[in-house]
């Protein structure tokens, strides 16, 4: 058997039971390379449960950057008896098993060409510790302990993590890494420390931040002066709330009275949370809500409502798998359509779509300054895998001179100089018309506000024609949205061919392509930011021969977008789709691909 | 369609202390039917909102979807309205009450907007104690739709003939003294003299108010198709020539003392058993008027008039501990906690 033999580059898996306090010690571990300059990818694959049923993280660590998930396993920390078997299978020959013996190892897990490393755990915590609540606890503190031995991980580093995590604390401090010790003196008394397959200090992150895309987004609503949110928990929405709430907490407060700069209403309903956002930005209010794609059907009929009645509203939309029973805390990118058509009658929306948590932080700011200056509800939509899961990003930047672009809004001055108000009177030819607040002015500047009803003047109308020009402003003013929404990110060399991708791909595709490049594949490329789509989109597709549509959800929906909004023809677009519920692998792509190009690239649609 | 009616006022006419006329409260002309008692509510809360001294512009007005969601149209031209989705403004307002806590709200909501579609979303409104006023027209059925039972419709139903009403009623008032409402009251439309005071009263009132005013629809009645309403067509000798047709009616108005019952007799020729509270009836106990409407709906009467009141308010802006200006004001330099602060935030992620 020849062992793995390998610095830095390395995937390492858990298998935990839910709710038995594992996840802070595998953040921990997954911290730690990054604080040891190494570049990272975490993932937690958890099912829709809190206690009980199987869960994963995984993290990848890459010298050469490549953090996306990779889809076999190096090291495995096998910690739940159910999963055993199929972890066991997982993990590459030559790698490695790190398992609890104080019982024998079930037989059904033996493989000769993996390396098994036991750890007595159970035997060392029932000796220990009091409590069963400790043992249990404190058995992950010790695999951690013994993986810093194994792999190579800094034990100072260890500590000064939980050091910082538990400041003030100092009991439980000690205890901690008492218990870190333990599994570290453990590990390298039994075993050969490192392994052959480890980590070492290198500088390759410089001033990143490990975050979580939620995290950032609820930030950006904090940085963008957003001052209302409504909301209904759903995964993986939730976090970017919390998020919110936390920063809003600390940073929104008014140091004379001590009261909040922002208010927070937890709704009965995603129809409701839609309602509030929508009544606090027609009255003139930053207001946002985050969802998933269950809370984006229920919005549906306020979407249709504020597209008409042209009120801003910003919605983050964190995708999962569909429908709301089955796989809701896995990944896809399966939202795409539900958000840009929602709703009834002729309605479209603008989309962000990030991905990085900067990208998140940057959008999230932008979906503000956009929903107001264009009048519409803007939808930054993420994903679980980059909301939840935390990555190595870019840190959080805003321009000291920024200040937010709140529209067109004829104020009292404006009105009382005799500004002459129609409330859907487009003026300047962007489509856009102006608006003003409830409550402005004594005499001038109010309208009603309804669906569809209403002519350029804002009055009342049923007549066929006047709803038609309206409509067609409607359009006027998207076709605005193209030019204002961030920019496609291309790479083109002027190849034949080109892959599209958006969202958590990017995470793999540069992985992808070097594989590709090295099989003598060569690819242009075109990474989408945003819907509308720009002009750049069309002049990169109409300038290939053919275009690889990767995404990661069952009906090529990005696709059909480009079809339905451009004058494409559908037979360069080749579809590559992933929807199982994990995160896309740059493996997948590359055999997909691959394995296209080799016979003739004469199939429509690819996937798993 | 509605159009706006020409604002000529003689010089001579009364003016409240802002200087504004009666005329200065009132919005474009109804698209109603004629004698539909929604009218009559939007008379009343022009009136309210006159007399008040309210600045129009410092008044919004929300509504729902439905014939009585069709009023803020027709009344208080000079505020900004919006008719939203079917059962779905308690959240706008809501949401509109959080960014800017300086205006007067006044949601307009029918039966079947606030009873049924929109059910759960009324209570929680009151659970927040927003501080508006809530204002359901219940006419006991779907104007808008043509004529389905609503939730609440039961009131009359006992005398009518035809198809009865198979269901329970909700009783609205009932749900907001359940639910924590701070003023509640029953008016009715054809009842101005007790309607306006209502209406003052719940726009003074710096909590959660809710009227349930009934409003007789004249076109439909809780028995579509039943022969009682054509009667009434056939009473004033108005010939019936397709179905849709909408006979005139007029406006039922009703005038009597408090602490005493008055019949009214229904478009439809149903009955209506109004009564009135007594003047010296306790508006402040809560439970006293959880069990007289009790009661009244024993004895099939509808009580009317001022059920309780607790000027004893918490705001959701207390509980939400918002600052004292409201939030849609505040510029951005308040907004803005700084590059420097976004510094520490990266840092800590490192
Ligand atoms: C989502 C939705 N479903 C159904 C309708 C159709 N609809 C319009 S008004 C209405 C009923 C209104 O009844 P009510 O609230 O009692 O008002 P009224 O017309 O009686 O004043 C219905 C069902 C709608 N507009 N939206
Ligand atoms: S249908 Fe009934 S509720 Fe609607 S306007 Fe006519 S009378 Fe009023
Ligand atoms: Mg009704």
């Amino acid at each position: 058997m020849s062992d793995l033999n390998r610095v830095n580059e390395l995937v390492l898996r858990f298998a935990n039971v839910n709710g038995s306090g594992s996840a802070s010690a595998n953040s921990l571990i997954a911290k730690s390379f990054f604080r040891m300059g190494l570049p990272v990818g975490p993932k937690n694959i958890f099912p829709s449960n809190i206690q009980g049923l199987p869960t994963w993280y995984e993290i990848r660590v890459s010298e050469k950057g490549h953090t996306g998930r990779r889809g076999s396993v190096d090291v495995l920390v096998a910690m739940n008896s159910q999963t055993f078997q199929q972890d066991v299978a997982d993990v590459v020959p030559g790698g490695y098993l790190v398992y609890d013996s104080t019982k024998p190892l079930n037989p059904h897990g033996r493989r000769d060409d993996i390396n098994y490393i036991g750890l007595p755990l159970t035997q060392i915590t029932v000796a220990k510790y009091e409590q069963a609540r400790h043992r249990q606890l404190f058995k992950n503190i010790i695999y951690a302990g013994a993986l810093s031995a194994l792999l190579g991980i800094e034990f100072e580093v260890l500590c000064d993590l939980l050091g910082e995590q538990f400041k003030g604390r100092d009991k439980i401090i000690e205890t901690n890494i008492d218990a870190l010790q333990t599994g570290y003196d453990y590990a390298a008394k039994f075993y050969d420390c490192p392994l052959p397959l480890r980590v070492e200090r290198r500088d390759l992150v410089g001033d990143k931040i490990l975050i979580d895309g939620n995290s950032t987004v609820g930030l950006g609503a904090v940085y963008a002066g957003a001052t209302v949110a409504g909301w209904y928990p759903i995964t993986p929405s939730t976090s970017v709330i919390d998020a919110y709430t936390k920063y809003a907490e600390k940073l929104r407060i008014d140091p004379q009275t001590g009261r909040r700069l922002f208010g927070v209403a937890q709704a009965e309903d995603e129809l409701a949370a839609i309602g509030m956002v929508i009544g606090a930005n027609w009255n003139g209010a930053r207001a946002f809500t985050a969802t998933s794609g269950p809370g984006i059907s229920l919005m549906s009929e306020f979407l249709g409502l504020a597209y008409y009645a042209e009120i801003p509203a910003v919605l983050v939309d964190v995708q999962r798998c569909g429908p709301s029973t089955g796989m809701p805390t896995r990944n896809q990118q399966s939202d795409l359509m539900a958000c840009a058509y929602a709703s009834h009658g002729d309605s479209r929306h603008v989309l962000l779509l990030p991905s990085t948590p900067k990208e998140c932080f940057d959008f999230s700011m932008l979906a503000f300054d956009l929903a107001e200056r264009l009048q519409t509800p803007v939808i930054l939509v993420s994903e679980l895998e980059l909301g939840m899961n935390d990555s190595v990003s870019e840190p959080l930047t805003i321009d000291p001179d920024y200040s937010w672009d709140r529209g067109k809004v004829a104020n009292y001055e404006m009105l009382e100089e005799g500004f002459e108000f129609y409330r859907y009177l487009d003026i300047d030819g962007d489509g856009i018309p102006y608006r003003t607040y409830p409550g402005t002015h004594p005499t001038k500047g109010a309208f009603f506000t309804r669906g569809s009803g209403h002519n350029k003047y804002g009055g009342y109308t049923e007549k066929g024609p006047e709803y038609q020009e309206n409509m067609e402003r409607l359009l006027v003013k998207f076709r605005t949205a193209a030019t204002l929404v961030p920019p496609a990110i291309i790479e083109d060399k002027g190849r034949p061919d080109a892959v599209l991708f958006f969202g958590t791909t990017a995470e793999v595709m540069p992985e992808t392509l070097e594989e590709l490049q090295r099989q003598g594949h060569l690819f242009d490329q075109i990474r989408l930011r945003s819907f509308p789509f720009g002009d750049e989109v069309w002049q990169f597709i109409n300038s290939h021969e053919r275009v690889l549509v990767i995404e990661q959800n069952r009906d090529a929906q990005m696709r059909s977008m480009l079809m339905i909004e451009g004058d494409v023809n559908p037979a360069k677009l080749i579809s590559v789709t992933h929807y199982d519920g994990m995160p896309v692998t740059a493996e997948f792509l590359v055999a997909t691909i691959s394995g296209h190009v080799d016979n003739g690239g004469s199939r429509q649609r690819l996937s798993a | 369609m509605s159009y706006i009616k020409p604002k000529v006022t003689h010089p001579a006419i009364a003016k409240n202390e802002l200087g504004f006329t009666r005329r200065d409260y009132e919005g474009s002309i109804s698209t109603l039917c004629a004698g539909c008692g929604h009218d009559s509510i939007s008379a009343a809360l022009i009136q309210a909102c006159y007399e008040l001294d309210l600045p129009p512009h410092r008044i919004a007005k929300i509504s729902g979807i439905g014939c009585s969601s069709k009023t803020p149209t027709y009344f208080l031209g000079a505020s900004h309205g919006f008719n939203s989705v079917h059962g779905r403004m308690p959240s706008v307002v809501t949401g509109a009450n959080i960014a800017n806590k300086d205006l007067v709200y006044i949601g307009v909501s029918g039966d079947g907007d606030t009873a049924s579609i929109g059910f759960g979303q009324f209570s929680h409104i009151v659970r927040r104690r927003l501080n508006m006023l809530y204002m359901v027209e219940n006419n006991g059925v779907y104007g808008l739709t043509k004529g389905q039972f609503s939730a609440t419709a039961d009131f009359g139903s006992a005398s009518k003939g035809g198809v009865p009403n198979p269901f329970d009623q909700i009783d609205l008032i009932q749900m907001a003294l359940q639910l924590g409402a701070t003023y509640v009251a029953r008016g009715f439309s054809g009842d101005k003299k007790q309607l306006v005071p209502l209406i003052k009263g719940a726009l003074s009132h710096p909590g959660f108010a809710m009227i349930d005013c009934i409003s007789p629809c004249v076109t439909f009645n809780n028995h579509e198709g039943s022969t009682r309403s054509y009667e009434y067509v056939r009473e004033h000798d108005v010939p019936v020539v397709t179905a849709d047709y909408v006979p005139y009616a007029k406006t039922i108005r009703v005038d009597y003392e408090p602490g005493t019952g008055t019949q009214v007799k229904m478009h439809d020729g149903s009955v209506l058993n109004l009564h009135k509270l007594d003047e010296d009836y306790d508006p402040y106990d809560r439970k006293k008027a959880i069990n007289y409407l009790l009661d009244c709906q024993e004895q099939g009467k509808i009580a009317t008039g001022m059920l309780y009141v607790n000027p004893d308010v918490t705001d959701f802006h207390d509980i939400m501990k918002t600052v004292d200006e409201p939030l849609s004001s505040l510029n951005y330099d308040r907004l803005n906690p700084g590059v420097e602060a976004l510094e520490s935030i990266n840092a800590s992620f490192r």
